[in-house]
């Protein structure tokens, strides 16, 4: 890989063409979205027991959360989970570990960010089958706070984006240490496990004690989930939403750089296996 | 790209992989010390056993792997630093690994690589009709890669691969696992191709056919070294590989041993039919099927060429 190419301003249409790619390739998984549209509602159905009764012991009011708050944060965040990659596992990955990744250096694109925009295409098509329903599950099942403004919309839309993003580079960070170790699925567990809890998943992170949310803002894991939940529901908005893309940015940039460096490091330790 | 003459240069090429032994590591040597040039327009067949280098050799013409030692130049450039360019001249077929999109149709997964090879919509439409008709893909364009046969998908894997006319096409045992008619077609294309575009062809494989119809030259490797490098004539002159007669008898004969030139193989059935090997360079299967015609009645008969194993085992004994 020559060393300029992350400075070099990549041609644009290969990168869009292959997250289209990506896109219309999920289109072809109905079953799965079902699947995971029926997981995530449960799941969602299960934190609105607790966390409802969590607000309600609070008083009606826990940091800032009341119910129709905290019910937009958990039908929005479950809506999310399908496209933001909390799990660590990606193609890029499998295809490290059985060699097919020799397919993508005779394409004359960057193998790191190709991955990460055919991970971003398919995760963008997956907010249509699991993102609008929970979404819908949530304002007119249960009952949730909508914005009355367009900011958090328009905004929100980019945070999803944003957050869609540094999930799929950062899922890749995981998947680039199969250039070092054949077996990466330990790697991948641990980062499931650790993603989840900092990301937001289990419970906003403003409930964190302040240390551990300080640990929390030291990663990328909330630019993924809690940032762009935050921003499309409202809860933060003005400066404070701003803010919040910009460190989504800052994150995205930071897990693209070290994607670049990883992958042009393990370039020389790449031994594709077998044929 | 400028005029390069010269394909494919390496000089002293070698690499290495760190293997787990158990608990132990140890380094093999999958390719040592080859020296190989290449000139435009030419085809070579780059023969030799499962294990001997072929693949490692194409990854590192390709940019794929880093060599551990040793120049390589294709096309003139440096194919890792350079992979990005390289690419744009050179069209690899991995016969066990898909370019394509598996979940989309074939003809979609044309269009998302004419885009990242930058095709212009006029060239991309003017290529692609000519991929479609040549391989006689319009059936199944709209298919999903999934779904097609072997012989389907490697003739898209071969127009993938082909899609930005490149210089160098480099084919890794495409005709694996074909049918007899499949093989034809992809052999009448890729010859078809060389003669219209000039196209150099550099093809791994253990099928005879595809040296015989495609190849002008022979590489062989072993053990991750150049064992001979000429054409095929030459190559089974050096081994003295032998064709064979099969000849099924009216009735059960004794053993046709004592023919001139001519080495009895094995006897089925009582001697109802017989396998006889023959030097080509020495005589000829109409006169082993004379000799044979004077001793017995024969019904049916059919000539066996030297195949590629039979040709590497030859040469690797040789060399042993």
């Amino acid at each position: 890989m020559s060393a300029p190419d992350v400075l070099r301003y990549p041609r644009a249409r290969p990168y869009w063409r292959i997250a289209v790619a990506g896109f219309r390739r999920q289109a072809t998984y109905r079953l799965a979205a079902l699947g995971g549209l029926t997981a995530n509602a449960t799941f969602g159905f299960l934190k609105v027991a607790v966390l409802f009764a969590a607000v309600d012991a609070a008083g009606g009011e826990l940091r800032g959360y009341d119910t129709a708050l905290i019910s937009a944060y958990i039908w929005v965040s479950q809506g999310l989970l399908g496209s933001v990659n909390l799990m660590g596992r990606s193609d890029a990955a499998d295809r490290i570990k059985d060699g097919s990744i020799a397919v993508e250096f005779l394409r004359p694109v960057d193998v790191h960010l190709s991955a990460v925009c055919a991970e971003i295409g398919q995760a963008v098509f997956t907010l249509l089958p699991r993102g609008v329903p929970s979404v819908l599950i949530g304002v007119f099942v249960v009952g949730m706070a909508v914005p009355d403004s367009p900011w958090p919309y328009l905004l929100g839309s980019i945070s999803v984006l944003l957050g869609i993003a540094v999930s799929a580079a950062t899922a890749y960070l995981v998947a680039v240490v199969g250039f070092w170790l054949v077996d990466t699925r330990g790697v991948q567990v641990l980062y499931m496990v650790v993603s989840g809890f900092l990301a937001g998943l289990y419970v906003p992170i403003v409930l964190f004690p302040p240390w551990l949310l300080a640990v929390a803002e030291a990663t990328p894991f909330p630019s993924m989930l809690m940032y762009p939940t935050d921003v499309l529901t409202g809860r933060v908005d003005g400066v404070d939403a701003l803010v919040h893309v910009g460190a989504q940015m800052w994150w995205l940039a930071v897990v693209l750089t070290l994607g670049q460096i990883l992958t042009r490091a393990g370039r020389r330790t790449l031994e594709v296996q077998g044929g | 790209m400028t005029g390069t003459t010269t394909m494919i240069e390496t000089v002293g090429l070698g690499r290495d992989f760190r293997v787990r032994d158990g608990v132990r590591r140890r380094t093999v040597t999958a390719v040592e010390n080859l020296d190989l040039r290449i000139e435009a327009g030419e085809a070579v067949g780059y023969i030799g056993a499962n294990g001997a280098g072929k693949s490692t050799t194409i990854k590192m013409l390709t940019g794929i792997l880093v060599p551990t030692r040793g120049e390589v130049r294709t096309c003139g450039l440096r194919p890792v630093p350079d992979r990005r360019r390289l690419v744009r001249h050179v069209g690899v077929v991995f016969g066990q690994r898909s370019q394509l999109w598996w979940d989309l149709p074939v003809g979609e997964s044309f269009r998302i690589l004419a885009a990242i090879h930058g095709l212009t919509r006029d060239r991309e439409r003017a290529r692609t009709d000519e991929l479609v008709e040549r391989m006689e893909m319009a059936d199944f364009l709209a298919t999903p890669v999934r779904q097609l046969s072997l012989g389907q998908r490697m003739r898209a894997e071969v127009a993938a691969a082909l899609l930005h006319s490149p210089r160098l096409v480099i084919l890794d045992e495409p005709t694996i696992g074909l049918d007899v008619l499949s093989k034809q077609r992809l052999r009448e294309f890729l010859i078809a191709e060389r003669r219209e575009h000039g196209t150099t062809l550099l093809l791994t494989t253990h099928d005879m056919g595809d040296v015989e119809r495609l190849c002008d030259r022979i590489l062989l490797i072993d053990r991750g070294q150049l064992a001979f490098d000429g054409t095929l004539a030459a190559l089974a002159r050096t081994v003295g590989a032998e064709r064979t007669l099969t000849v099924d008898l009216a009735a059960p004969t004794p053993d046709l041993v004592g023919l001139p030139d001519v080495q009895h193989r094995s006897s089925e059935a009582g001697g109802l039919r017989q396998v006889l090997a023959f030097d080509a360079e020495t005589t000829t299967a109409a006169r082993v099927l004379a000799a044979v015609a004077e001793r017995a009645e024969v019904v049916d008969l059919s000539i066996g060429e030297p195949d590629v194993e039979d040709v590497v085992r030859r040469v690797y004994a040789a060399r042993r």
